[in-house]
């Protein structure tokens, strides 16, 4: 008898916590949900909301949105495996978001499949151009232009006249990385070597140290990488072994100050805030928006100090140039030979 | 100091009770987390028991549930016969594999031919897997729990290897596998589940697992495989002596073991991934399967609720980040509740202490007590 009034008296006390809190807490939660507010969900990739990647960038932009415009709600759902994409993507749908966001060209099936399947749904996806649906929007940017310009300055502070280069995975939006880099590299630099390594991951960070150490033996003295957390081992060589590394995505030199000269940023955060704030003007427009160095869309990361003045000032003009129109970095591998990964 | 004493006897006596207790603890800590942040404990718990209870919610944890539970009865049932089977992760990914392998390039077959087909594939996958392992066991006496920590790893680099030839590789720009054909899809139709209002992936998978369960309880209670296998797990001496070929055992036990997590595999692709991607880190249906057979006390039933259970955690918690709490609170529950119900030991042996330091005393005292407890 008294053992199970113990164990009674146990639950009570488990289940009084519970219900007090619930009784003080569902009233302060009801009451702002009632205004009107434009919801924006976002669905990171695999990757995590936490990736020093461009899942925590346009995460870090919706929370800057609605930090500043209080009619935003934003939320994200993390996707731990592949198959959770569908679910993410359908737990915002039920929910009544206006937007769902989706981080990453690894979405892009379940995104499609989503859409077909609400037509009322407005998504928009992030570096995936293969989507042609009236409420999906693209947002892609012109990764060629921002790997072109640090391009030409790791041609630019080359002593070995090597540098090297570290892509994640080969496919057509992956090689512009390659191609806008080894084009800057050769214009500021005509006889430089370009030592180039495709990991296949972007989540093997020993892979891309063991091949940026392998890079630095054969004399490079600079290297970029587009390989995400494969990179991150590509920074952590360079560290170690004093040479420069440049960093993608984000300003990538909070991960080793001394030796990320600059990194080619990809304003995923602008994006998704433009998104957003299209979505609650009524202005929202399906299809291909490119973000590229005209729209502020890319550019060298504001961390610059490492670069030399009169570096800074090719580049400066290079910038301008491609802005004017006057200069075209190309897109094709077929424009650009010495890439031999593609 | 008698009810202490009555009531730890009670819940160390009632597995059932103490594992309730152990729920509810997890649930406790859990809130005591979310009081921490400053977050409302209602809040977060009514968002994880509303979104699981509608018909929509249950039917997303009854598709989740599918692995868990078939590989949580594959650690259940290594642990009934004594080896412990931390290499479900690694069974479950070669299984997942092999059905992904066949599901894309016989995918011509008609469908039922190809579904069995992808099954017999997984298991046989994973049995091979869990033998290797046994094999090194039994032959040099390697530590399987050691090996078999290893060839996760190996599991999950062939799988990527697998996933990156260009006959298996996505023809788009995805990192991932190919679809399976659909006739290897266990989904229901498309028809079904919006008349029913049924989660998209719903597929009838559940019904292998509760099949499977059966099956495993079969094995291990009605069977002289199962009863030689208990035995070796029991005392492993003593089996070898009553004439039970131990080497065997153990090598038939991680087969059926491997075989049960490689279908688990097969299950979660066919029913739900359609596709594997190129893992960038261990998905984790191998661990989360020991969580299960810990909390289903290894018993098939057990195991099956447990998987349940667990499914309803990672649905739910998947959506407390849309009140604002982190969804790593249920890995805060998850690890509580195994920790209160790993430490049972502990419960026996205070119970088991308090007997001794007594005894040599006053032998006349357990009799004593009894009388007392029972008025």
């Amino acid at each position: 008898m008294k053992k199970i009034l113990a164990l009674v008296l146990a639950l009570c006390m488990v289940f009084a916590l519970a219900a007090c809190g619930s009784s003080s807490s569902s009233s302060s939660s009801s009451a702002p949900a009632a205004a009107a507010k434009t919801k924006i969900g976002m669905v990171t990739d695999v990757g995590g909301v936490n990736d020093k990647s461009f899942n925590q960038t346009s995460w870090e932009g919706l929370q800057a949105l609605a930090a500043e415009d209080s009619s935003f709600e934003v939320n994200y759902l993390e996707s731990k495996t592949d198959a959770d994409y569908q679910t993410n993507i359908n737990t915002f749908i039920d929910e009544g978001y206006d937007l769902v966001i989706c981080v990453g060209y690894m979405l892009a099936d379940a995104t499609r499949e989503a859409a077909e399947a609400n037509p009322e749904q407005k998504f928009a996806i992030i570096d995936d151009s293969s989507i042609d649906l009236p409420n999906v929007a693209c947002l892609m940017f012109a990764q060629e232009q921002a790997s072109y310009l640090v391009g030409l300055v790791a041609g630019s502070v080359t002593e070995s006249k090597t540098v090297g280069y570290v892509q994640g995975m080969v496919s057509d939006a992956m090689n512009l990385f390659g191609i806008g880099y080894i084009t800057g590299v050769l214009e500021a630099c005509p006889d430089a070597t370009v030592l180039q390594y495709n990991a296949n991951s972007f989540g093997d960070s020993a892979g891309g140290s063991t091949a940026a150490k392998d890079m630095i033996t054969k004399g490079a003295d600079v290297i970029y990488h587009a390989a995400g957390g494969t990179g991150m081992g590509v920074i952590e060589a360079c560290n170690e072994e004093g040479i420069w590394a440049i960093g993608v995505d984000t300003d990538q030199s909070i991960l080793a100050p001394d030796h990320v000269i600059t990194s080619a940023m990809k304003r995923v955060d602008v994006a998704s805030q433009d998104i957003s704030k299209a979505v609650k003007d009524g202005t929202f427009a399906a299809g291909v928006h490119m973000y590229d160095l005209s729209n502020g869309g890319v550019d060298l990361a504001p961390t610059r100090d490492h670069i030399p003045a009169d570096v800074l000032e090719t580049v400066e003009a290079a910038k301008a140039a491609i802005i004017a129109g006057e200069k075209s970095v190309p897109t094709s591998t077929a424009d650009c030979p010495a890439f031999t990964l593609g | 100091m008698t009810k202490k004493k009555s009531f730890l006897d009670f819940v160390s006596e009632n597995r059932f009770i103490h594992i309730l207790l152990s729920i509810l603890l997890g649930f406790l800590v859990g809130a005591i987390f979310l009081a921490i942040m400053g977050l409302s404990v209602g809040e977060a718990y009514g968002r994880l028991i509303s979104s699981v209870t509608s018909l929509k919610g249950f039917s997303y944890v009854v598709v989740y549930a599918i692995p868990y539970i078939v590989v949580g009865l594959s650690v259940a049932f290594s642990f009934k016969t004594g080896v412990f089977n931390i290499g479900a992760e690694g069974q479950f990914v070669v299984g997942s594999m092999a059905a992904a392998v066949v599901g894309i390039l016989a995918g011509n077959l008609p469908k039922p031919l190809l579904i069995p087909l992808c099954f017999l594939a997984a298991m046989a996958a994973g049995a091979i897997w869990g033998v290797i392992v046994g094999f090194l066991k039994t032959r040099w006496g390697i530590n399987e729990v050691l090996s078999m920590i290893m060839f996760n790893w190996i599991a999950f680099y062939l799988s990527n290897f697998i996933a990156g030839i260009p006959a298996i590789h996505s023809d788009g720009t995805a990192e991932a596998t190919k679809n399976i054909s659909s006739n290897a899809s266990t989904l229901l139709s498309k028809d079904l589940i919006n008349r029913l209002g049924l989660a998209p992936t719903a597929n009838w998978g559940i019904l292998v697992a509760v099949v499977m369960t059966l099956l495993v309880w079969f094995i291990i209670e009605k069977t002289t495989l199962g009863y030689e296998l208990k035995a070796v797990g029991y005392n492993k001496f003593a089996a070898e002596y009553g004439g039970i070929h131990v080497n065997r055992s153990i090598l038939t036990a991680l087969a059926i073991s491997g075989a049960l997590a490689g279908l688990g595999g097969a299950l979660q692709l066919m029913g739900m991934g359609s596709r594997i991607s190129v893992f960038s880190s261990q998905e984790g249906f191998g661990f989360a399967g020991i969580v299960v057979a810990l909390i289903g006390c290894s018993n098939p039933f057990g195991v099956f609720i447990a998987g349940i259970f667990y499914g309803a955690l990672m649905y739910g918690g998947s959506k407390l980040n849309l009140v604002g709490a982190p969804t790593q609170l249920i890995n805060v529950i998850v690890g509580t509740v195994v920790f209160f119900i790993a430490i049972s030991v502990i419960f026996e042996n205070l119970k088991y202490l308090k007997k001794k330091a007594k005894a040599p005393v006053k032998p006349a005292a357990p009799a004593a007590e009894k009388e007392g407890e029972q008025k």
